[in-house]
């Protein structure tokens, strides 16, 4: 992963010098979508005979109730295809003028053809919002902790291939301790130790041994995949009492929750969503405020520098790797403990690979990486949404859309994202 | 990435590099220090010891034994005899269903568990060599699984729904399979070159692209659905389009065995023979030297994960073409994909490498199904024996560290421990 951070280097001094250089991947890509906008809207419109979309904003039990949004569906999609072009006009001429877009423009873009998007979907049916934005960060949190578990050791110059085996590793101890004590509070402890302990090795390889961190990180995937599926053949499938964690119930907030749509969506979750705002904002400022992420930062970046004032790399290095590992692995406690309710063999399917995912989407920052890997979760749950009340499109390509609107996003906004500069590579003295 | 080529293999200095002259006996002590704590000695204690670990694990987990554990003072014997019938049974079932059936009535049906080792090996080697081609350029193809998917659902198609002569039909199919399986990783490589999309995002979102494409096209009539059915399966492959039987029908290694060998060839003749795999191994060790060298770098990325796309294709081709040849459903690779990543690992990136590696895991497939079979042994005992296999291999200080084994290329310097000798080794050898 060298290879970004050497070959983003000359390319970005040569930009810096001559600066007149115009940028087109943002109107292209605006553009697509606005193409995109006009054939899904208004060619193939849906709702031509004066059907509504409907957009429930509270639940039931909520105190204050919002009244529900019923859009003509039709109109809809013309009004917003329409006012996408115009942005993305507006974004070739700012382009065209030697003008910066505005973040602003692009997000404004996003919720438009988000919000045309689900009026287009949701055709003479009805559409809880809530619930979407509610499995949203139910269906983010193993990816933000992940997410969080990789920024941190990657910061430090060790690239973590390995939060797939960390989650799982996590997924089962927890699911395995909660289950024999009866406490899924120590369940959570236990999925913080092995998260700890893979990542643990991952580091005395990486550091000690000086293992090719890429490898080290997939053959922990492979090694903890096998481990726990044989654990879980030989040792939990015949007694059943080992695998039958508690699981958390969902806790209201009082006050908080009743705020409309904000309230339910933040406040009416798990304990580990709530330990998870914190874990965000413990990293952010972790890493950024305190002597301590300056460091791990140091030491990611310039590990020599870092050495010569008296920063101790491999030990700095070894203490991040670690606490990434214990983020990781809590967010492993969220399969168990906070959804299925057993365990299951590779009951984490791919989601550390798409954590990876999003600490490259998010540019090695925990915020950033945050809200990749809650766009994740937003795709895969309006998938289910959709499903439900029945989507015009095949639901195959519901589910592929994520995935593909990543790919755009990679390619068109994020283009050459930059990693630590040490990231990867021992220090050897 | 640059030494992912060599992982912490350390250089041996040149002998030369020696202090002074040596007389006969340090000479041989020397030789007898370079073998025992070389490459193939390192090699072969990585699977023992993984073998071992291995072994604890299905001790722990056996009835018998934890039942005579409970005793164990009183009757020890008992103990030891059921660890022993454990992991005997289960390593003799392993060696059997791979390599050698002692108990068959002749020679003919005793190395058929060899045919079936090659067998899985094939589609594992020709992935494996993508890894591991595209490693070598500093890249990491995790889109495995894609595109097998799509290089299987091409040769499928091509196999079922055209009629062509017999060999005309088999090599189209087998072009159309490369076809797919280039163009799912030149993807990759393409945004990679022209707007610097990290392989690693792109590729695991083509899996899952490619996983959902091929479900659709399986489910649709007229596409990859089997006439007449409702299932999400293809119809058989035409037997014009398959695989021959190399050794007639009593075997299942088929033909495909064979592209396999002539894809190492020339991954081998490509890498140290061609110009582009020059390019390829130069981008690989360093992109911007290679730039200000002339080579165009983005090229090289685009044609190193097309070929690398066309070889994992050549796993899924393998699988439809010559495994599977009564249709296929979206579960066609199998988890080879992923498991070619070890496969270059292990190999080191190099294609005779990956060429042994893939038979060893092959071998490790089809015991390890035998042996659950037979033992009631899980067959993901056998992951975590290949996993420990490739980190113990990758980590060559460990393993000397481990069983006190000199450092090649030095000489016997008490002060100094194993580790630390290889350390300085390490930097001499940067």
């Amino acid at each position: 992963m060298s290879t970004i951070a050497e070959s983003t280097a000359p390319v970005s001094a040569a930009i810096a010098t001559t600066a007149q250089i115009r940028s087109w991947k943002i109107p292209i890509t605006f553009g697509g979508f606005a193409v995109l906008s006009l054939i899904l809207f208004v060619v193939l419109g849906r709702g031509q005979r004066g059907e509504l979309s409907t957009f429930r904003l509270s639940e039931a039990r909520d105190l204050i109730q919002l009244p529900e949004m019923a859009l003509p569906t039709f109109a809809t999609g013309v009004i917003i295809a329409i006012v996408l072009v115009l942005l993305a006009a507006a974004s070739v001429w700012l382009v065209y003028r030697h003008r910066k877009i505005p973040i602003v423009l692009t997000i404004l873009f996003a919720l438009l053809f988000l919000v045309g998007f689900l009026a287009w979907a949701a055709s003479g049916s009805t559409i809880p919002v809530p619930g979407l934005l509610i499995g949203t960060v139910t269906l983010s949190a193993p990816l933000i902790f992940g997410a969080l578990g990789g920024v941190l050791s990657e910061r430090a110059g060790v690239v973590n291939v390995a939060i797939e085996a960390q989650l799982l590793a996590g997924a089962f101890s927890s699911a395995v301790v909660a289950s024999a004590t009866g406490n899924p509070y120590i369940g959570l402890l236990a999925a913080m130790v092995a998260g700890a302990l893979v990542s643990m090795v991952l580091a005395a390889f990486a550091l000690k041994y000086l293992v090719d961190q890429v490898i080290v990180g997939v053959v922990l995937n492979v090694l903890v995949i096998g481990l726990t599926s044989f654990l879980y053949s030989q040792v939990l499938a015949p007694s059943a009492n080992l695998n039958s964690p508690d699981v958390f119930p969902r806790l209201n907030i009082p006050l908080l929750s009743e705020i409309p749509i904000i309230g339910p969506v933040l406040f009416r979750q798990t304990i580990i969503v709530y330990i998870m705002y914190v874990a965000v904002a413990v990293v952010y400022f972790g890493l950024f405020r305190t002597k301590w992420g300056l460091r791990v930062r140091a030491v990611g970046e310039h590990p020599q520098a870092a050495d010569t004032v008296g920063i101790n790399v491999n030990r700095t290095r070894f203490v991040a790797v670690t606490l990434g590992g214990v983020i990781s692995g809590f967010g492993g406690a969220y399969f168990t403990l906070g959804a299925v309710g057993a365990f299951n063999k590779e009951m984490t399917n791919g989601m550390g690979f798409i954590a990876l995912a999003a600490v490259i989407f998010g540019q090695w920052h925990p915020i950033k990486a945050t809200l990749a890997a809650l766009l994740f979760g937003f795709a895969t749950n309006l998938q289910n949404v959709l499903g439900i009340i029945g989507s015009p499109v095949p639901s195959e390509f519901m589910l592929m859309l994520p995935y593909v609107v990543t790919i755009f996003a990679v390619a068109g906004f994020v283009g050459r994202s930059r990693a630590p500069a040490a990231d990867g590579k021992p220090y050897i003295k | 990435m640059s030494d992912l080529t060599a992982p912490a293999a350390p250089a041996p200095a040149a002998p030369a590099a020696g202090p002074g002259r040596k007389d006969g006996s340090e000479r041989w002590t020397q030789s007898l220090r370079d073998i025992t704590g070389g490459s193939a000695m390192i090699s072969i204690l990585a699977v023992v010891f993984a073998l071992v670990v291995g072994a604890i694990l299905i001790a722990f987990t056996n009835e018998r034994v934890q039942e005579t554990a409970g005793y164990f003072f009183s009757r020890p014997a008992d103990l030891l005899q059921a660890v022993w019938d454990a992991v005997a049974g289960a390593y003799s079932a392993l060696f059997q269903g791979s390599i050698y059936n002692f108990r068959a009535q002749n020679f003919l049906t005793a190395i058929r568990p060899l045919t079936e080792t090659l067998t899985f090996a094939t589609p594992l080697i020709a992935a494996g060599l993508g890894v591991g081609l595209a490693f070598r350029v500093g890249m990491f193809n995790i889109g495995g699984r894609g595109q097998m998917l799509i290089a299987a659902g091409a040769a499928g198609y091509v196999a079922f729904a055209v009629e062509l002569p017999a060999g005309i039909h088999l090599i189209v199919a087998i072009l159309a399979g490369l076809l797919g399986g280039a163009i799912w990783g030149g993807i990759v490589g393409l945004l990679k070159a022209r707007t610097g999309a990290h392989e690693v995002i792109v590729t695991i979102m083509l899996n899952f692209v490619a996983l959902y494409l091929i479900q659709f096209l399986l489910r649709t009539p007229g596409a990859l659905q089997a006439p007449g059915s409702n299932n999400p399966k293809t119809p058989p492959m035409l037997s014009t389009a398959v695989f021959p039987d190399l050794f007639g029908p009593r075997y299942n290694l088929h033909a495909g065995f064979l592209t396999v060998i002539a894809a190492t060839i020339f991954v081998w003749w490509l890498l140290s023979r061609s110009n582009l795999g020059f390019q390829f191994r130069a981008v690989g060790q360093n992109p911007s030297a290679a730039r200000v060298a002339g080579i165009n770098v983005k090229n090289v990325y685009l044609y190193a994960m097309a070929i690398s796309g066309a070889l994992v294709g050549l796993a899924g081709i393998n699988q439809v073409l010559g495994t599977v040849t009564t249709g296929f459903g979206s579960g066609i690779d199998a988890g080879i994909g992923f498991d070619a990543i070890t496969v270059a690992l292990l190999g080191r990136s190099k294609p005779w490498g990956i060429f042994a590696a893939g038979i060893l895991f092959g071998a490790f497939k089809a015991g390890g199904f035998s042996m659950q079979a037979a033992e009631g042994v899980p067959i993901d005992i056998v992951v975590v024996v290949q996993a420990l296999i490739v980190l113990f291999i990758a980590a060559p200080p460990l393993v000397r560290a481990m069983f006190h084994l000199p450092t090649p290329g030095t000489t016997r310097k008490p002060k100094i421990s194993a580790v630390k000798a290889s350390k300085s080794n390490e930097v001499v050898a940067k």
